[in-house]
Parts: structure tokens; C-alpha cells; sequence
């Protein structure tokens, strides 16, 4: 038998007015997997995210964390705290993400201190290491948000969401601010970090370039509803859907032709 | 050199420019660099290598209370020697921008109409005339219903079709030269590539020369013919868009190709280990040296020029090396 999944939604939907952002989207992501989820502006990818972390009340479906439904937000601080507990959630702008007057050691702690009794000394201790897993040292610890590049500041946040020790991070665009070079440096730590502690991942992202090297399944979300899911290299490798053909098209590359992908997008409609 | 047999409109020769207070080197460290008519020419770096300050030399703008020495000329004219009523035709006439974030550069208050015509109606082409102009930019930019479309605010429109009415705007005086400085990067995949198939067309059909800033490769590949990459303020090489891939001379500029994600590939990006040169620093040697794999004693305490190699202009003493297998 598989395991129990780790984070699992059944018939998920979400309306604003008479618009269906989300729209009858299924899917299990197992204990240490990762699911990416991709789709163009507007196609209801970060609308799912904050569902799954309790930041949005599904219209319709249930969201299930460990075999327990998890649908409705948490009311109330011991509920609020069991759900950060079990799954974080890591946003696109590394500038808005953290407080600009809280240090990076302090940010660090401040999960620590909500939902662990440790003495000061313990805690210092599980913060260094924390800082120490992301990459970073004594010299950004000490140092405001805004002394930071982006890529630091991502690593930060990553530092904060692995403090509660969840089974589960939400990354939403986690590494589209960032310019390539330190987005590959992100990927490779996000790889490490899924490795070495078994956290699981569902990676929001509009750009399929990277969904390779982060996920082992693959989730194609067009206005709302899920157009074609499956194992991620064999989506990549062998797309069905005319859309998720046209996402793999549209990533930048030689020979690349964007006359003809904007013609294949005007023809979808 | 390839690409420069055409006219050259924009033309920026050995540009240092120091900033007011506090930086240890130079945002930009003798910056030379060429677009012609009808070319595109990309910049590629990374975050804070100095390609927004180029590119804004190229108008005239410069950070406050910066001191610049060298040239920049655009179709000839000195625009760092320019007085205030001259740059301003220069940047309504000549050389247009387009930048980033359109929601961040266009006035969320004024209509789409007052944004695309103004450069016109400044220039004393009357209200009517230019309204008919927007309207079939509107339309080449594929803004639907553009007559509807001028009335509305900025608001009303998606990132993508407001960088469409971005681009129109920065069409709209006619410039021999379009500065695009990372104009789809806030825009989702798919949208970058509709707004590229206009951008290009549209510089195609009018023989503007293109400078394409961007820290994305792979894109600067796709748009330009030939590609300047920057590190820390300076160029460090400058080749063909084909040449830079098949063979990069820089270890850095190696670095960025292996940090950019294939999409056929099983190989995961690498990303260039440690971190950029702030302005606080200013290494003695070459500035990539903390980060080169390939770097030798001699690299930390001599600084490389550019200089030809093959064919190909790089800024590194290893550069006859070969550096990737
Ligand atoms: N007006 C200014 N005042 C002070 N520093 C500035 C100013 N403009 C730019 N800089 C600094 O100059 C350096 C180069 O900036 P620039 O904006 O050109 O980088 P960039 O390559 O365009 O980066 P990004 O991709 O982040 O936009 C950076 O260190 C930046 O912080
Ligand atoms: N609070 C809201 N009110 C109304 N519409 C919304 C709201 N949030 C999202 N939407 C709409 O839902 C759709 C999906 O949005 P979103 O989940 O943010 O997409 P993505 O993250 O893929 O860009 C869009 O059409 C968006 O305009
Ligand atoms: S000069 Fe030396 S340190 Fe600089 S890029 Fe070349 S090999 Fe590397
Ligand atoms: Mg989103
Ligand atoms: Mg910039």
C-alpha cells in the first residue's frame, strides 16, 4: 500500500463573486514528495496555496494534512499553531516576506519561541543551526532585512519555515525574484533540504524550466482546473495537453520562436 | 566587430560613473559598448552589476549626485553633454525606455490615452493627430479596442497588456534607439513571450536599435545578436548571442550558463557560488576572482582588460584557457 499522504485536496474550489478561481483540483503529494503546480497569471495557483495553508476557506472540497481534514482555516491559537506546525508556507518577494526591523537572528527565533520550550541557550543553538543549514553566518544574523540581497533574504525566510520542523512547505514563486544564478543556488538548497529532512514540497511556479530539478510530480492548472498531472519528467517529456505543450514552448531558449507561441496562445482560446 | 557596420546610434565609450557618497569603486568602471541601427544588443548580469545605470546613461539619467567621466553619444550628440531642454527631446524623440514594471512607471491616475501621447503632444504634434497615432500603436501592440482602451486607467489592465501600452508609449515619438530594461521579467512566461514577438517585430519593421537589458540568458540569446555580459560594473566579455553559448570566454559568464535551467536536460542548474561584489568592496585583482574556480595567484592582484581573444572581446587573464568541457 502507498503511504498516507502527507498533504492531500479533494474537489478543492474557491469562487470570488461568480469567477472560479479554483476549480475542482485533486491531488496527494506523499511524505517527502514534491508536487510542482504550474500555470500562467491568473490560473489559481497561489489561490490553492493559501488554501492549503489555512489562509483561504475552500468554496467547495476538503484539504486533508496527515489524513486529517484540515478544509476549513484554523480558529483559535492552539489550532492556528498545529497547522503552521504541520505545513509553512514560503512567498515570491524575499522584500515583503520579512519584518525590516526584526534581525535575521531574531526572525529566526521568533518561530522557535511560539512553538518550542526551549531555554534561551537551546534556542540560540537550534537558530545557528537553522541559519547554518540555509547557508548563512554570524555576519547576516546580525543584520537587518534590508542589508541583504534577495537571495539571503529567501534563505532567511527558508530558515523560518523550517524552524517548526513541517512536513510539508508551500513555496509560492519561491525563486522567481531572484536572477538566475542565485535561483540555482536556492534550487540546490531546496534539494539539499528535501534530502536531508524529508520535507515535503508543493512548488508553485509559472515557469516550467525549473519543475524538474524540484518536483517528482507535476500538477498544469489553466483557469482554475487542472489540465493534465502526472510524473513530472514524463509531463516534460512527453506533454498531452495543447496547454502544457505551449508552457514548455514559451521558456526562453535557442531556436526559440515567440511569434509562434503567441499564435499558439491566441489559438487555445 | 560584428554587428557595427550600420550606423551606430548608441555609442558609449570608457563610462565611469562614481556615486555621491560611500561606495568603495565605481557603478560603472569603464563601461564601452555599441547598438547600430536595426541591431539588438543584449546586457546581461546580474542583480546590481550595473545594467540599469547604462542603460539610463544612455537617456541622460544618472544617479543623483553622480559624477561620470567618458562618453555617451546617441546618433552622435553627447547626451552627458546635453542641456535640460535637449535631453528632453532626446528622450521624446530619439531614445525611448521600457522598463521593469509598467505599474510601477506608469501614472495610475492619468489615462492610458494621456500616457501614450504625451511625448507626441509635447513635441506639438495636435491632440487629434496623436490620438489617431496611439490608437494604431494600441493596435500593433495588440491592445484590443484601442479607442476604448485610451480612455481607460492603468488599473483596468493586466501586467501584460499594460507593458504592451508601455511599449507603445516608448514608440509613440518614432526612436531610432529602444532601451528595454528587463521588460518581461515581472511578467509570467508565456505573456514574455507574446510582449517579445511585438517588441521584436516592431524594432524589426522600424530598424530601432535595441540595447535588451537582462539577467536571463537564455532570452537575451532569443532577442539579441550580440550580447555584452557585465560583472561588478564592468564588461567582462562581448561576443555573438551563438558564440557566447557555444563557447563562453569568462568564467562568469560559463557560470551563468550553467546556473540557467535546461529544459531537456536531467542536469540540475549550478548556481555561481558565493555572493556579488557589493559597492562596498572593491577588490584589488579581478572582481570575479573570489568566485572563479580558475582563479590564480596573478588574477587577485592584476586587474584584467578587455581585450580581443579569437575574435571575442574578454576581461580575464586565463582567457586562452580553455574553461568548460
Ligand atoms: N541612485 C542610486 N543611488 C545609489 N546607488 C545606486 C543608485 N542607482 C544604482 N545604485 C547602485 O548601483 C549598483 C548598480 O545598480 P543597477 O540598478 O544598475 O543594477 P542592475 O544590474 O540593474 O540590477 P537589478 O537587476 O537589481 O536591477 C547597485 O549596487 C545599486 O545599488
Ligand atoms: N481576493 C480575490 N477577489 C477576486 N478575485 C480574485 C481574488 N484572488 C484571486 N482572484 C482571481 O482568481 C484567479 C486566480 O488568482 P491566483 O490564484 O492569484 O492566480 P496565480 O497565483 O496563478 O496568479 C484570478 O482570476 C484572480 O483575478
Ligand atoms: S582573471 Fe582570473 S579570477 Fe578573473 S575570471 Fe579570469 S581566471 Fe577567473
Ligand atoms: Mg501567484
Ligand atoms: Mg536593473
Amino acid at each position: 500500500m502507498t503511504e498516507q499522504p502527507v498533504l492531500a485536496v479533494e474537489g478543492l474550489r474557491k469562487t470570488f463573486g461568480d469567477h472560479a478561481a479554483v476549480d475542482d483540483v485533486s491531488f496527494a503529494v506523499p511524505p517527502g514528495g514534491s508536487l510542482a503546480i504550474v500555470g500562467e497569471s491568473g490560473s489559481g495557483k497561489t489561490t490553492t496555496a493559501r488554501m492549503l495553508v489555512g489562509l483561504e476557506r475552500p468554496s467547495a472540497g476538503r484539504v486533508l494534512v496527515d489524513g486529517a481534514d484540515r478544509t476549513a482555516p484554523p480558529r483559535g491559537r492552539t489550532a492556528r499553531l498545529a497547522r503552521a506546525r504541520a505545513i509553512q508556507m514560503v512567498f515570491q518577494d524575499p522584500y515583503l516576506s520579512l519584518d525590516p526591523r526584526v534581525t535575521v537572528a531574531d526572525a529566526v527565533e521568533e518561530p522557535l519561541r511560539l512553538h518550542f520550550d526551549l531555554d534561551p541557550a537551546a534556542r540560540r543553538a537550534r537558530r545557528d543551526e537553522l541559519l547554518d543549514r540555509v547557508g548563512l553566518g554570524e555576519r547576516e544574523a546580525a543584520a537587518l532585512p534590508r542589508r541583504l540581497s534577495g537571495g539571503q533574504r529567501q534563505r532567511v525566510a527558508l530558515a523560518r519555515a523550517l524552524a517548526v520542523e513541517p512536513r510539508a512547505l508551500v513555496l509560492d514563486e519561491a525563486t522567481s525574484a531572484l536572477d538566475v544564478s542565485i535561483q540555482a543556488q536556492i534550487v540546490e538548497l531546496l534539494r539539499d533540504l528535501r534530502a536531508s529532512l524529508g520535507v515535503a514540497y508543493v512548488f508553485v511556479s509559472h515557469d516550467l524550466s525549473l519543475v524538474r530539478h524540484v518536483a517528482d510530480d507535476l500538477l498544469v492548472l489553466r483557469r482554475g482546473r487542472t489540465v493534465e498531472a502526472g510524473r513530472a519528467a514524463a509531463v516534460l517529456d512527453g506533454p498531452r495537453h495543447p496547454y502544457t505543450r505551449l508552457l514548455l514552448d514559451s521558456v526562453p531558449r535557442p531556436g526559440w520562436d515567440p511569434a509562434r507561441i503567441a499564435a499558439d496562445r491566441r489559438a487555445l482560446d | 566587430m560584428p554587428g557595427t557596420t550600420g550606423e551606430t546610434l548608441l555609442e558609449i565609450d570608457d563610462l565611469t560613473v562614481r556615486l555621491a557618497s560611500g561606495a568603495a569603486r565605481p557603478v560603472l568602471d569603464g563601461v564601452s559598448l555599441r547598438v547600430a541601427r536595426g541591431e539588438s544588443v543584449g546586457l546581461v548580469g546580474e542583480s546590481g552589476s550595473g545594467k540599469s545605470v547604462t542603460s539610463r546613461a544612455a537617456l541622460g539619467l544618472l544617479p543623483a549626485g553622480a559624477t561620470a567621466t567618458g562618453t555617451v553619444r546617441v546618433a552622435g550628440d553627447d547626451v552627458l553633454a546635453m542641456p535640460p531642454a535637449r535631453l528632453r527631446e532626446l528622450r521624446r524623440r530619439e531614445a525611448a525606455m521600457v522598463f521593469q514594471d509598467p505599474r510601477a512607471s506608469i501614472n495610475p491616475v492619468r489615462r492610458v490615452g494621456d500616457f501614450v501621447t504625451e511625448g507626441l503632444r509635447a513635441g506639438g504634434t495636435p491632440a487629434r493627430a496623436a490620438r489617431k497615432t496611439a490608437e494604431e500603436l494600441l493596435e500593433a501592440v495588440g491592445i484590443p479596442d484601442p479607442r476604448r482602451a485610451l480612455r481607460r486607467f492603468p488599473h483596468e489592465f493586466s501586467g501584460g497588456m499594460l507593458q504592451r501600452v508601455m511599449i507603445a508609449g516608448a514608440l509613440a515619438g518614432g526612436p531610432r534607439l529602444l532601451l528595454a530594461d528587463e521588460p518581461t521579467t515581472a511578467l509570467d512566461v508565456t505573456t514574455q513571450a507574446e510582449v517579445i514577438s511585438i517588441l521584436t517585430r516592431l524594432q524589426a519593421e522600424r530598424g530601432t536599435g535595441l540595447l535588451f537589458v537582462t539577467h536571463d540568458l537564455d532570452l537575451a540569446a532569443a532577442v539579441c545578436d550580440r550580447i555584452y555580459v557585465m560583472y561588478a560594473g564592468r564588461i567582462v566579455e562581448e561576443q555573438t548571442a551563438d558564440g557566447l553559448f557555444a563557447r563562453p570566454r569568462h568564467p562568469y559568464t560559463a557560470g551563468l550558463l550553467a546556473a540557467t535551467p535546461r529544459m531537456g536536460s536531467a542536469e540540475p542548474p549550478r548556481g555561481v557560488p558565493g555572493r556579488p561584489v557589493s559597492l562596498a568592496e572593491n577588490p584589488e585583482g579581478c572582481a570575479f576572482a573570489a568566485r572563479c574556480r580558475l582563479a590564480a595567484p596573478e588574477c587577485a592582484a592584476e586587474r584584467p582588460t578587455l581585450r580581443p581573444v579569437d575574435g571575442v572581446s574578454v576581461a580575464c587573464l586565463r582567457a586562452e584557457e580553455p574553461i568548460h568541457d
